[in-house]
């Protein structure tokens, strides 16, 4: 068109575009052909799962050679969110590691595909394998939505030369003994030295607690909060009474620099923490002192008690094409060899018992009090609320530490937000009894 | 076709683009804002409920946002004087005379500008890093003891605020050095002719001439910092013990952590209406100043 020519006439144009346009429709013809001959499952995975399940891929594949796994990774931090807006954009993958407190809010989306057809079906997957406690985060109004990829709980560390110095051979069975050793440990070291680390924005110890007691902590089918019943209101009385004798420091863990090095130090003789502990404690504390701690199973109002089932799930999308294919994923992950091996790579501890039998946990000590607990762990409620819920808990929980309530008013204020919570989920409840065709699961 | 309609004519792209990107977005937002759009709404919409003006009373009852209400305060206060400060200082340096390689000096000033948050949040949280940080060894060296910057709530904010002055006074330095260079030097040769010392020029010739700009500055500033979001969310995640959570922080935290958009397009809006009140008396302060003149 240079040159005051006239503008060039449409057979010239499509002359000279013609090429381009072959190339984009061979590319794309090249596309779906890529795609009949390999499908491609993909999978999201949280954090250092996520870098560390691509190692475990080239096997799957090698044994299943239609499949092609694509492993995205989320930081955890965004995880959640990112979780909810791929399924209101309709981007959701085809299999995910969903933390198992999550399962009920994707639940209650419709998100999730019921997995219990193609668990009747399999071979590998055997629910009375795993722990009862972790199967049952998986499990919402009845229906099983997750198959549980690894576990953890919370349970005590604890420093055996200070104990016995305190005059005590062996950790605590039930709170009676508990407190009489805390007591004891308060006596013995002095001002400066505590019992027991319980940062004051941490959940999971007060839950622990509160999971031991017969008392649920939610009422009427998780339509109302129940922190004022008996149950509770002893678990936080233990908690609030730990700071109040200043067996445990209120501090928060953004003010405990290194907990690891301090733990060394004696600054404290329990920690109550989780699996991943083990492996800071082995790699941070000097070899001298290796022969120092070692882990204990949660000790609970009356023997041997309960604890909190962590960890995560691997869950199918409703939306997916591909569910068979993410079903033999799921049967991969889950067979015995690539969770010990998935231990061995991660330290993340396996949720069947199968699994446990493999040398590297069975031999490790401070494992076994992982294995003794996780017979009895128990599921928070299966409401979508909780987290929330959970985080106000902690909150008006740090509150009673520092002395700003007491333990009744604490209770009351914490039923009182979680029935503003739960508002929503009473009039669905009620709006679908009203009517049976609304929210109907298909 | 009179010129009238011609101008609307001229007008209509810019007031299609405005309305569908702008006007139906605030709209669509106020109407979620009565409502109690949720996770059970996400998943089907016979789940949301008309709540007319609940959700704002809610807001007004919830300890949370009044004290992130206050930390914005705080950082708005303490941020706006030190920022402009900041942005002026730095403006009449550079039209000073006396300075040497201005378009080097120019560029670095106003490098943290155009730089990522992100990024450059990386570096701060090492430079105040309790163990390691540059600014703890600094400190050190003169005897001062380390301290915990992003991790004790009475140090946070103020951590924050250095951030944020930092990363933004160059935007404000570029406009001041304008409204310094439109400033007629003969007004500058008279006074030094009367024996004006510089102090005197700067307050009797220099502010007076800058008034319109400092008034759309600290407009335009006073705006973007109310909605302090960034700097908490990659510094402190809102922590510790919420000191550093902003109203759009709660916004945020709300609407994408919680996904209770309804309750959080409210925020949104009490923030547009304390923003909108506080720019208006701005204005009117200064007009006040004005007339009295």
């Amino acid at each position: 068109m240079i040159h005051g020519q006239r503008p060039m006439r449409a057979s010239h144009r499509w002359r000279r575009w013609w090429p381009l346009t072959l190339v984009l429709l061979c590319g794309l013809c090249a596309c779906r052909h890529h795609e009949e001959d390999a499908q491609t499952l993909t999978l999201w995975a949280m954090g250092r799962e996520g870098e560390v399940v691509a190692q475990l891929m080239p096997a799957f594949e090698h044994e299943h050679p239609g499949i092609h796994v694509q492993v995205q990774q989320l930081p955890w931090k965004e995880a959640h969110q990112k979780l909810l807006t791929a399924f209101a954009g309709g981007t959701t993958p085809d299999i995910t590691q969903l933390g198992n407190t999550w399962v009920a809010e994707l639940a209650a989306l419709h998100a999730l595909q019921p997995l219990q057809p193609y668990l009747e079906q399999s071979r590998g997957v055997q629910s009375s394998d795993y722990f009862p406690g972790i199967w049952a985060t998986n499990v919402v109004d009845g229906t099983l939505y997750g198959v549980p990829w690894y576990v953890d709980t919370r349970l005590l560390f604890y420093r055996k030369d200070l104990l016995k110095a305190a005059g005590f051979d062996a950790p605590p069975r039930d709170w009676a003994e508990w407190s009489q050793q805390m007591a004891a440990l308060k006596a013995h070291d002095g001002a400066d030295r505590y019992a027991i680390l319980l940062p004051t924005n941490e959940f999971e110890q007060l839950l622990s607690l509160a999971l031991q007691q017969d008392d649920p902590l939610l009422r009427d089918g998780g339509r109302y909060g129940n922190f004022e019943s008996a149950g509770f209101k002893r678990a936080l009385t233990f908690y609030v009474g730990m700071f109040q004798r200043h067996e445990a420091p209120l501090l928060s863990n953004t003010e405990v620099s290194n907990p690891w090095i301090e733990f060394g130090r004696g600054v404290y003789t329990f920690y109550l923490s989780g699996a991943w502990n083990i492996g800071e404690f082995r790699h941070r504390l000097p070899a001298t002192q290796q022969g120092d701690w070692a882990t204990a199973p949660l000790p609970g109002p009356n023997g041997a008690g309960a604890g909190i089932a962590g960890g995560s799930s691997l869950v199918i999308f409703r939306n997916s094409a591909h569910k068979a294919q993410a079903w033999q994923l799921i049967e991969y992950l889950s067979q015995a060899q690539v969770q010990q091996q998935f231990y061995a790579l991660l330290g993340d501890m396996p949720p069947r018992r199968s699994s446990w039998q493999g040398a590297a946990l069975s031999s490790d000590p401070a494992a076994q009090a992982f294995r003794m607990q996780l017979e009895r762990v128990r599921p928070t409620p299966a409401v979508p609320e909780w987290e929330r819920i959970v985080t106000e808990m902690q909150l008006i929980a740090a509150r009673a530490a520092h002395g700003e309530l007491t333990v009744d008013q604490a209770a009351a204020e914490l039923d009182q937000r979680t029935d503003a919570i739960l508002e929503k989920r009473r009039w669905m409840l009620d709006h679908r009894q009203a009517d049976p065709a609304q929210g109907h699961h298909p | 076709m009179n010129s009238h309609h011609a101008a609307w004519w001229f007008l209509t792209p810019a007031l299609l683009v405005l309305g569908l990107f702008f006007l139906l977005p605030v709209i669509g937002a106020l109407a979620l804002s009565l409502t109690d759009y949720d996770l059970y709404a996400l998943a089907n919409i016979h789940n949301l409920r008309f709540v007319a003006l609940q959700n704002y009373w809610a807001l007004l009852h919830q300890p949370l946002f009044w004290s992130a209400l206050g930390n914005t305060f705080y950082f708005v206060l303490v941020g706006v004087p030190l920022s402009m400060g900041a942005s002026l200082a730095a403006a009449l340096l550079l039209n000073s005379p006396l300075a040497r390689i201005k378009p080097f000096f120019r560029t670095a000033l106003f490098a943290p500008v155009v730089t990522t948050v992100v990024a450059v949040a990386v570096i701060w949280r090492y430079l105040f890093n309790t163990k390691y940080g540059l600014v703890n060894y600094g400190l050190a060296e003169i005897g001062i003891h380390p301290m915990d910057w992003l991790g004790d709530p009475h140090w946070a904010m103020p951590t924050i605020i250095a951030f944020a002055v930092w990363k933004n006074f160059g935007y404000n330095m570029i406009i001041f050095l304008a409204g310094l260079q439109a400033i007629p030097l003969d007004l500058y040769e008279a006074a030094r002719i009367d024996g004006a010392s510089a102090p005197r020029q700067f307050w009797h010739i220099t502010l007076p001439m800058l008034k319109p700009t400092l008034l759309m500055v600290s407009i335009l500033t006073v705006a973007g910092y109310f909605q302090l979001f960034a700097e908490p969310y990659v510094m402190t995640e809102g922590g510790p013990l919420q000191s550093t959570v902003s109203v759009l922080y709660l916004m945020y935290e709300d609407g994408f952590k919680w996904w209770n958009l309804g309750a959080a397009s409210a925020v949104a809006f009490v923030l547009f209406v304390i923003i909108f009140v506080v720019t208006t008396l701005l204005l009117k302060l200064s007009r006040r100043g004005e007339d009295a003149a």
